[in-house]
């Protein structure tokens, strides 16, 4: 650590690092607008001027900016020189020349960095006397809003969006004083991660559009820390509602995962909460029915025995763990497909006994050769995507650190580093957005993908087993030697292609290379449904044909999802008694006989496993409403009065899960005796909520399950990172107060980054490869391999339940390489179970003989693909 | 005019006006400073040693010495490759005009120097950047540059040497940013011109992430005859400390308005009494720009300083490009100043806010005090704006640059703007 | 769609440079020079060319000057504004050309004859005030020779 005068006063710093990130990091009030922890320094804004002094006896000293200036030992700085205050204070002023008087009406009014600064900076007078230029805002679609005349030319925008996250459509135009941020033209933009711009964007230009239907203050909002629903990676966000409406889903930094950045699905997909079709009531034979008579029927038939129970990957470990417990573990079957749950479980074992160490998100992005086999990952698992990008920097970034080139200096990084780019090689059956930053792309059928994996493991290790006729594939020894090169090499592969030989090739290729390796999952609590055991699916189907059962509970499951529309058709039929749990309607909420609300993770506690293995508890940001309850609490034995009882009962049952209970703090914790306040201090309206139903105001709801209380009173310190409902901090009311809750701004939360990870590496003891390698793929003649498809919108099950998702929603197709098909013709796909109507995309990427299916939203089933089937020109 | 001294970069121009060949630069002597580098073996650091020694500096309008500038690039087989020479051609600088005469006149002349000084750092590929509208300039570097190619002057395997040299014109987009070192470079490379933070320098850093070197016309021009006569040879021509020669001008209502090629250090009244014919019948002198648009005026009683890099320290002004902006009595200095501004608050790129937001408020302000709105207070705002544009406040030197001109006319010319405000107008109008 | 011939000269130019996309100014000066303005067809064109997007090239062409996004007439009048002119008489010439040609600046005669544009100083203030209609510089000018120089730009 570096000791650098502030005010005269020795402070530490990182030497590594700029003045700007030491002073912040030591709490030091100083203001900034275009530096970002994630992006680093240009020097654009000149907000965050220093005056800096040769040494003791320099009495003048000059103007420097902070985020410029490394943090070199003995440097000397003053914040509080009066020139440096009136030159910050004058910065302010030049961007509030033109800036609109727009704070009363402007969504970012309570969290706009813009408004913390020129309130830290001092300034208050207008002394401009001239028009305001303007501009003829656009339409960037559905998620993001656009009001330029707010915009203070501060470039994070475009530097976030087309130099980190690689969007090609959001730029600057024109110059002066004049300068536009958007599109060449009205229209969607089209980059995955677009919604990171309303929290990049330091004042009001880049909105939440979902919050701006039913906007209300951040200071007016209730939250809760949460998980995202919407894919396996678990980034960690805060969820708003008011009033009893989810309004946003906020970032929630995580050091480890997701840091300061969440994927447009997982930022908007939150609306299918709100959707009015959402179950409040329960209903008994199609009749809205009562809790106790709802309740009474339950009980009966678990009374009655013969009950079994489905879990559900996308329902909490607490919700499976119910349900198990109530049913018994013998009648307890997973609620994924079979071969789904093989997959799962088989990514599990490996990383559980390998000697290989699953990479967190972070540890991703600093991996400097990656190779990833059979994962469309901005699609699949966005946020790893966003990962991935940046690691192709690493390699090239030992260039830059020898011209001595301070890291955090983006564009003189970006100069130096040109297009260089690491090793990332990208194995999948079609093309991906990732692969504009690949060195090479392999598009091929999963057995071929496989053998490629197979191929590489051996040119790393003649010990593991070669691939008969491909012995030396030019390939798979470049992707051998880059990974050997490399100092954090890392697989990624997963449950995408639906193939065993796809994952145990990922996995020789990391044992070979002594590579870290990841594997993606299909939905947010897969690995914790797989732990969470189970029978497999068919057999309970096989049992309700067999006449063994006479009720069947279903927990938050669709099971068209994960069956043939035929199978599940008969096995609901056959069935005496169906009793569901479910948020929305779907075909199987359709064949219950008792259909029970239950309550989203917005109205819910309960914990998720990523598929990095890491445990993470979502609390519920408000009580559910109507007769809505958690689906733990519908099925639980009666002792258990809360989420501990619930979670002590897991650990003993499980005690390989036993460690999940750390993932946060008990019920129990307090901070000096006072809860956790889910509301801002400033949160009003909470006598007026309900006058409209009766006007003295209800006793405030008590939280049984969580530290955290349902109101804006309790502890005014900062909570441990697990519990973190809102980031704030006095004169920091936008999300840049995050920089006040981590140790060093841009490094982990104080006391430790919320989540615990379950699989730990094994030591290498006599590794054995796997062996059981695929013969190479062939074509057919008249039939083609159908593999699965995945959309970031569209694949989803919840998420298609919000508006905005739903219109950006890609309409199900198959992507084939055919002079058969044209662009946009209709075909008719047919396979065992039935014909399907898609539209064609040509994709000149794509292997002969394999055509590829969007899955998830289409009626085509992931069960179904791959499979072989027939297409043919729709008549 | 008057005085015996060397004029090497004019004296083969012809008085009318058209091109001097390459037959005939070579007669005149051309050419034989790359032959001279190339045939006797002289290594890339000795070419860079006498220009170093010559004490010839950048004439674009810093004053950085050249020969120390071209020692910071890396030598040697490890070196990225390729390095780059740019030629700064971008001449927008308004009240500038030199480097047009230079590369209509004698284009051969800039490029031999282009050819010795790419040596010099070890250059594989030079640009000329070349301000989009110097047409004519354009048209005759393109003929000079394939003159060049077709006797092998550049390329491959110049003179069996073993040095090879590509040498391109580009043309610009148009924007005074495109003549910052670092701006250009962005240019060349297809981008905004938006400059860039030093460091890292072009030397470590340049276009393309490579190692490159920006000289400014004038300053390539003289580098065939530092080789050809000597650094001693250089140095005598001036008559200050500084070397060489320097072209000199003179816009504004002067008898005699021109462009002379003179000694360095060539008193500001010499140029503009004995060259430029002083002032015209009927107006008299008020003030003028040593230098281009971003120097400070200077008034009567500077006028016997010297025109080199340091000497107008003492008027706090500077040399800048050598073309100076006279003000006569007649003009009115507040309109002028308006003009200035307004060209500067026009070609911000948008990049730092003192200037983009500073210049365009300046610029209005002036622009309502000419049309006799200006306000009490005014004076306050735009002098507090000059301090909010000094070198280090601003992300590169154009506001520093625009802040010149403004806060010397509110120190010579203080009344001229009160009365504007005053009399709600322009007494000039 | 580009033509032929302007592919061609872009091709030249990109020689000149070890990325494609350095050469995107010389290719929307080239597309000017021949169809005398920058449409949005052209900024897409040019970027399918380039491998660029339609955003990026735009977002370069309307930093620059000399790139008109706009439609202009058959010849393009740049009077200087700059300094060295104004002191010389540039509000007269503006004024005179105003009403020789009815229009204002960033405006075109209603024949599309002339568009009219200010530009930053051309270099040649000893031969002040100056104005370039298309590649030609015209220098000392007055009102009485401004008609006669603009008589040849049919």
């Amino acid at each position: 650590m570096a000791i650098v005068y502030v005010n005269d006063k020795p402070c530490e710093m990182n030497p590594e690092q700029n003045l700007l990130h030491g002073c912040l990091s030591n709490g030091f009030k100083l203001p900034y607008f275009c530096w970002h922890p994630a992006l680093g320094s240009v020097g654009a804004c000149r907000q965050c001027a220093v005056k800096q002094f040769r040494d003791e006896n320099d009495s003048h000293g000059k103007i420097v900016m902070s985020c410029m200036t490394p943090a070199a030992e003995g440097t000397r700085i003053s914040i509080a020189d009066p020139e440096a205050v009136a030159f910050r204070a004058g910065i302010i002023e030049g961007l509030m020349l033109n800036h609109p008087h727009d704070c009363p009406v402007c969504d970012e009014g309570g969290e706009c960095h813009l408004q913390d600064m020129t309130v830290m900076t001092g300034h208050d007078y207008r002394r401009y006397e001239f028009e305001k230029r303007t501009f003829r805002n656009q339409n960037l679609g559905p998620l993001v809003n656009h009001e330029m005349n707010r915009c203070i030319q501060c470039y994070r925008c475009v530097r976030y969006y087309h130099d980190y996250a690689g969007g090609n459509d959001l730029n600057a135009f024109a110059l002066r004083d004049r300068l536009f941020f958007g599109r060449a033209e009205d229209g969607v933009l089209e980059n995955e991660f677009s919604g990171n711009l309303v929290e990049i964007c330091p004042t009001g230009v880049f909105t939440d559009k979902t919050l701006k239907q039913h906007y209300a203050r951040k200071w007016d909002q209730q939250f809760a820390p949460s998980v995202c629903v919407h894919c396996a990676l678990g980034c960690n966000t805060d969820a708003g509602e008011r009033y009893g409406t989810l309004r946003r889903i906020v970032n929630r930094y995580n050091h480890e995962v997701n840091g300061y950045f969440l994927c447009d699905r997982g930022r908007f997909g939150y609306e299918f909460v709100n959707n009015q079709r959402r179950f409040r009531q329960p209903v008994l034979k199609r009749q809205v029915t009562s809790v106790a008579s709802a309740r009474r029927y339950l009980d009966e038939k678990i009374a009655q025995g013969r009950v079994i129970g489905i879990g559900s990957p996308r329902a909490s470990l607490e919700a499976n763990f119910s349900l198990r417990t109530v049913v018994g573990a013998d009648h307890f079957y997973c609620g994924m497909a079979d071969h789904e749950g093989k997959l799962v479980r088989l990514t599990i074992e490996i990383l559980g006994s390998g000697p290989m160490r699953t990479p967190t998100l972070r540890e991703i992005e600093e991996s400097d050769a990656v190779f990833i086999l059979g994962e469309d990952l901005t699609n699949v698992a966005p946020r790893m995507a966003l990962s991935v990008r940046q690691s192709v920097r690493q390699q090239p970034m030992e260039a830059v650190k020898k011209l001595k080139i301070p890291l955090w200096l983006d564009f003189g990084v970006r100069d130096a580093m040109q297009d260089a780019k690491g090793p990332l090689y990208i194995a999948t059956p079609h093309g991906t957005r990732l692969d504009d930053v690949a060195t090479a792309t392999f598009h091929a059928a999963p057995d071929d993908l496989a053998r490629l994996g197979f191929a590489v493991a051996h040119a790393l290790d003649s010990s593991a087993p070669a691939v008969p006729q491909a012995d030396d594939w030019p390939l798979a020894n470049e992707i051998a030697r880059a990974l050997k090169g490399a100092k954090k090499p890392l697989v990624i592969s997963g449950t995408s292609c639906s193939s065993e030989a796809v994952i145990q090739a990922a996995a020789n290729v990391a044992m070979a290379a002594d590579a870290a390796l990841s594997f993606t999952a299909p939905e947010c609590n897969s690995i914790g449904a797989a732990l969470t055991g189970g029978n497999p699916l068919s057999a309970a189907f096989q049992a309700v044909r067999d006449g063994y059962v006479d009720t069947v509970i279903i927990l938050e499951n669709d099971l068209y999802r994960r069956a043939p529309h035929a199978e599940v058709d008969s096995v609901l039929k056959a069935a005496p008694h169906v009793i569901v749990l479910d948020h929305l309607p779907n075909p199987t909420t359709e064949k219950a006989e008792l259909l029970l609300p239950a309550g989203t993770f917005a109205e819910s506690d309960g914990t998720f496993i990523s598929s990095e293995g890491r445990a993470q508890r979502f609390f519920k940001v408000c009580m559910p409403e109507d007769e809505v309850l958690a689906s733990w609490r519908w099925l639980k034995p009666d002792h258990w009065q809360n989420l501990d009882d619930v979670l002590r009962a897991m650990a003993e049952a499980l005690p390989e899960l036993a460690a999940i209970r750390d993932a946060a703090p008990s019920s129990k914790f307090r901070i000096a005796g006072a809860k956790i306040p889910r509301s801002p201090h400033r949160e009003s309206g909470r006598t007026a909520a309900l006058v409209h139903i009766n006007i003295s105001e209800p006793k405030t709801p008590e939280d049984l399950d969580s530290a955290l209380s349902f109101s804006m009173e309790g502890t005014p310190d900062q909570p441990p990172a697990a519990l973190i409902p809102f980031f704030w901090s006095p004169s920091w009311n936008s999300i840049q107060a995050v920089n006040t809750y981590q140790k060093e701004v841009g490094g982990p939360l104080r006391g430790g980054d919320a989540g615990v990870r379950l699989f730990k590496p094994s030591p290498k003891n006599g590794q054995t490869y796997f062996s059981a390698i695929p013969a190479a793929f062939q074509p057919r003649e008249s039939e083609w391999l159908l593999v699965p498809m995945y959309h970031i919108f569209g694949s989803d099950e919840l998420s298609l339940h919000a508006p905005a998702i739903r219109e950006l929603a890609v309409m199900p197709h198959v992507a084939i390489n055919s002079d058969e098909f044209a662009e946009d013709m209709e075909v008719e796909v047919t396979l065992a179970d039935g014909t399907f109507r898609f539209p064609v995309r040509i994709h000149r990427e794509m292997p002969a003989g394999v055509a590829a299916v969007s899955v998830g939203s289409s009626p085509l089933l992931a069960v179904q693909v791959p499979g072989w089937g027939k297409i043919a020109r729709a008549k | 005019m008057t005085g015996n001294f060397d004029k090497p970069l004019t004296e083969r121009m012809h008085p009318d006006g058209s091109v001097v060949s390459l037959r005939a630069y070579e007669l005149a002597g051309g050419y034989q400073a790359i032959r001279k580098v190339l045939r006797t073996g002289m290594t890339p650091m000795a070419v860079t040693e006498e220009v170093k020694e010559a004490n010839l500096r950048g004439r674009g309008g810093a004053g950085f010495q050249t020969g120390v500038k071209w020692s910071f690039v890396p030598r040697g087989k490890d070196v990225p490759n390729p390095t780059y020479l740019v030629v700064n051609g971008d001449e927008m600088e308004p009240g500038t005009f030199k480097d047009r005469l230079l590369m209509e006149r004698d284009p051969h002349q800039l490029l031999e120097g282009a050819m010795v000084a790419g040596f010099a750092i070890e250059a594989d590929i030079a640009y000329i950047f070349l301000r989009g509208e110097y047409t004519l300039a354009a048209e005759r570097l393109a003929r000079a540059i394939a003159e060049a190619y077709e006797r092998q002057y550049l390329g491959k395997n110049i003179f069996g040497s073993g040095y090879s040299l590509e040498l391109y014109l580009h043309l610009s987009g148009g924007r005074y940013i495109c003549g910052e070192e670092t701006g250009l470079l962005n240019a060349l490379e297809g981008k905004r011109a938006n400059p860039r933070s030093k460091p890292p320098f072009p030397p470590s850093v340049g276009l393309f992430g490579k190692p490159t070197i920006v000289n400014n016309v004038e300053t390539i021009c003289c580098v065939p005859h530092i080789i050809n006569r000597g650094a001693t040879w250089f140095q005598g021509l001036g008559r200050t400390k500084d070397g060489g020669t320097k072209l000199f001008g003179v816009s504004g209502k002067v008898k005699h308005p021109g462009l002379w090629e003179l000694p360095m250090g060539t008193t500001v009244r010499e140029i503009l009494e004995e060259h430029a014919g002083g002032m015209r019948d009927g107006v008299k002198f008020r003030g003028l720009l040593p230098g281009g648009a971003s120097t400070d005026f200077i008034v009567e009683e500077h006028l016997d300083l010297a025109m080199d890099f340091a000497s107008l320290g003492k008027a706090a002004s500077r040399m800048g490009t050598g073309t100076m902006i006279v003000l006569d009595d007649h003009t009115c200095p507040v309109g002028m100043t308006s003009n200035l501004t307004h060209f500067f608050a026009r070609e911000s790129c948008g990049f730092c806010t003192p200037c983009w937001s500073g210049l365009g408020w300046a610029d209005r302000t002036l622009k309502a005090m000419e049309e006799g709105r200006g306000r009490p207070g005014d004076l306050d705002k735009l002098e507090f704006q000059t301090k909010m544009w000094a070198p280090g406040n601003t992300f590169c030197a154009l506001a520093p640059g625009a802040a010149e001109p403004v806060q010397s006319a509110l120190k010579h010319f203080r009344e001229d703007f009160e009365r504007h405000i005053r009399e709600h107008g322009c007494p000039w109008s | 769609m580009l033509t032929a011939e302007e592919i061609r000269e872009i091709e030249i130019e990109a020689e000149h440079y070890p990325k494609r996309e350095a050469v995107c100014i010389d290719a929307l000066k080239i597309v000017q020079r021949h169809r005398g303005w920058v449409s949005d067809e052209s900024v897409r064109d040019i970027a399918e060319h380039l491998g660029m997007s339609a955003t990026d090239v735009d977002s370069i062409a309307t930093f620059y000057n000399l790139i008109f996004r706009k439609p202009v007439g058959r010849h393009v009048v740049m009077v200087c504004d700059s300094v060295s002119c104004w002191i010389m008489g540039y509000e007269r010439i503006r004024a005179h050309l105003r009403e020789r040609l009815g229009i204002e600046h960033g405006q075109t005669t209603s024949d599309d004859r002339f568009t009219m544009l200010p530009i930053v100083c051309l270099g040649c203030c000893d031969h002040a005030p100056a104005m370039m209609v298309d590649s030609d510089l015209h220098t000392d000018l007055n009102p009485q020779n401004i008609d006669s120089a603009l008589e040849k730009y049919k």
